[in-house]
């Protein structure tokens, strides 16, 4: 368990509801939800979550922090925005989700491993370190996510696309040394430390 | 400030339906005299296409015959059928008013025998069904209209067919050049019972009432059921014409939905838990009834007949709002998908038919009422600034047929108190 969340536990003692209306990007929607069931009954994925939107909202209620801050189901969301476009009462649920899979990552409860998860974070640290994403780095860096191994068979199987992308121009191989980025490297990382900052002293993380 | 005076002393009520009708009687029988503009050919509105009311599941004719009766016996009302209001200027006490009168091509002599609808071949949409099935061209909106005369459909006046209902008609009411004429009035106060609509069902994407033939609204299932309705009674379904056993009535239709109506309709629970009676009548113990709901909104007294039907074993409930209809292409049964709330399991239900409980929103909606005028969020008419004109029955509200008398009642009383206000003042 992580300080941050040791901290939010006290802070918020039973009253997880509250704890996700402060801390949670969208979360004081969560009380609004009526529990009609069409966000649950319009996901794409929805047979393949533990728990549905709708589910969650109540288990947010019933204060079951652990089941929720731990579980995987809100890491499946693909952003399709059906639920939001249904959604009777307008609740904002994809970014809900999003909000809650941030929160528990930044407490350090987040299931590890989860792919999702995994591919976010290796886009995150890819994107800050210059400012610019870089695409090379980035897939190189996912294929070799679980060992070296597997690495070497994602690649040889991509290797099809990879070429006629760099045939098309659309992929430079000489990214792999530096690459481009940003003009005032410096001045990105100081400003996503101040955002971080800022973030965590609201929330209550650091 | 003075109260301001009335130079006239009557009333107008927009709107004949069971809510129009009553402000006016309740005013005309104080002695006030009142003017009932009907945008239709008929008294009666909404009220006069259900089958049954709820909870004591009697029949809606009874009530509307006591107040036909009512207004045929008062010379205090004069009902204006075919009518609509254009114009509202002045003020409260003294407005003055243009109506709009759509030709009837049917004088008063007409005796409803119906020779001209026997004549004519022409065929139309029924409005009094719904749309569900045709009438001639020639023809009495229903069997309880007031005026009791018939109707000329506006395509068929200058054809043959036209011709035909006129040489048929026996007293020669049948006056194929009426024209629509223009009539300035001048009243004290407006009372607006200009009633609902049922919410554009075709709206609710997910629920295909558009794609899918066996997917209808709870306003046209009230006309399945009626022995006087397109199918005589029988609960057959659109598709195929065949019995409809295993029915689904998805809840808040349109209603409680921000995406919709944001109000709660209030009616269309009672109406659901109805209709699943209208289902035992039709087939018995062979019947089945799904009320798919938020939850269920039965106020009052109505509780006991909730209990009731939930106490019949053909009627069953799932705490779910269905998130989206499928169709089985081989039999043309919808399949309803969602996940329920008590347990959270995922369901995907085949049903014959599906009742689409739709919600109400303003018949006025989309129409430029006169700017005085104050309505809801979901425009439903609260009043006026200056006090004179009042919102009655479903205009003001979603009401049902119990609270819309007595809101007609209440708007009665508060325009009778205008007139009287003000003539009072004129006296002084």
């Amino acid at each position: 368990m992580s300080d941050a969340n040791n901290r939010a536990l006290g802070a918020y003692r039973s009253n997880f509801l509250k704890e996700v209306e402060a801390n949670v990007e969208e979360g004081h929607w969560v009380k609004m939800c009526m529990q009609c069931g069409v966000c649950a009954g319009s996901c794409p994925l929805g047979p393949h979550w533990q728990h549905s939107p709708q589910k969650i909202f109540m288990m947010i209620r019933a204060g079951k922090r652990d089941e929720v801050l731990t579980s995987d189901s809100m890491w499946m969301c693909t952003s399709c925005y059906n639920c939001i476009v249904r959604c009777p009462r307008k609740l904002p649920i994809t970014h809900i989700m999003h909000g809650l899979a941030n929160y528990a990552h930044r407490l350090g409860l987040a299931p590890k491993g989860q792919p999702t998860r995994e591919i976010a974070k290796l886009f995150w640290d890819n994107l800050v370190k210059t400012g610019r994403v870089n695409e090379l780095k980035f897939s190189l860096a996912m294929y070799f996510k679980d060992g070296f191994g597997q690495g070497i068979k994602n690649a040889m199987a991509m290797q099809g696309v990879g070429l006629g992308l760099v045939k098309a121009k659309r992929l430079n191989p000489l990214e792999l040394l530096g690459g481009h980025g940003c003009k005032d490297k410096a001045g990105i990382h100081k400003m996503v430390a101040k955002a971080r900052e800022i973030e965590d002293r609201r929330k209550g993380l650091a | 400030m003075t109260a301001s005076i009335a130079t006239s002393q009557t009333i107008l009520v927009v709107g004949g339906g069971i809510s129009g009708m009553t402000a006016a009687l309740e005013a005309a029988e104080c002695g006030k005299q009142v003017i009932l503009a009907e945008k239709t050919p008929t008294l009666g509105g909404r009220t006069a296409q259900l089958y049954r009311y709820f909870p004591k599941m009697c029949h809606p004719t009874c009530g509307l015959e006591i107040n036909l009766k009512r207004i045929k016996g008062n010379p205090n009302v004069r009902v204006m059928a075919m009518t609509q209001v254009v114009e509202v200027t002045g003020s409260r006490g003294n407005y003055a008013v243009t109506l709009k009168v759509s030709p009837r091509y049917v004088t008063e002599n007409c005796t409803a025998c119906g020779k001209c609808g026997e004549a004519v071949t022409a065929e139309v949409p029924d409005a009094f069904n719904y749309g569900l099935g045709k009438v001639k061209a020639a023809y009495l909106p229903h069997a309880m209209a007031y005026p009791q005369r018939y109707v000329l459909d506006p395509s068929i006046v200058a054809t043959p067919e036209g011709e035909k209902a006129k040489a048929a008609c026996p007293v020669g009411a049948v006056d194929l050049g009426m024209s629509e004429e223009t009539v300035e009035i001048n009243v004290g106060a407006i009372v607006w019972a200009t009633g609902w609509r049922p919410y554009d069902a075709a709206k609710i994407q997910p629920y295909g009432y558009d794609r899918f033939a066996n997917v209808i609204t709870s306003v046209e299932f009230e006309r399945l059921a009626d022995p006087h309705g397109p199918t005589g009674g029988k609960l057959l379904r659109p598709s195929d014409g065949k019995e409809a056993k295993n029915i689904a009535f998805i809840q808040c239709a349109g209603s409680r939905d921000e995406n919709h109506l944001r109000h709660c309709s209030r009616i269309c629970c009672m109406a659901s838990l109805k209709q699943t009676q209208y289902v035992r009548e039709a087939c018995g113990d062979e019947g089945k009834s799904t009320i798919y709901y938020i939850d269920i909104r039965a106020i009052d007294r109505f509780e006991d007949f909730y209990q009731k039907v939930q106490a019949d074993p053909t009627v069953s409930f799932v705490k779910s709002k269905v998130a989206r209809i499928a169709l089985n292409e081989a039999n043309d049964n919808p399949i309803l998908h969602g996940v329920d709330t008590e347990g959270y399991h995922r369901y995907a239900t085949e049903h014959d038919l599906v009742v689409l409980a739709v919600g109400m929103e303003p018949e006025v909606t989309g129409v430029r009422l006169p700017d005085d005028i104050i309505v809801d969020s979901s425009l439903f008419i609260e009043g006026s600034k200056d006090g004179g004109m009042f919102g009655a029955g479903a205009a003001s509200s979603p009401l049902d047929v119990n609270r819309a008398v007595q809101s007609a009642t209440a708007a009665s009383l508060r325009a009778i108190q205008v007139i009287h206000k003000t003539a009072s003042t004129e006296a002084a």
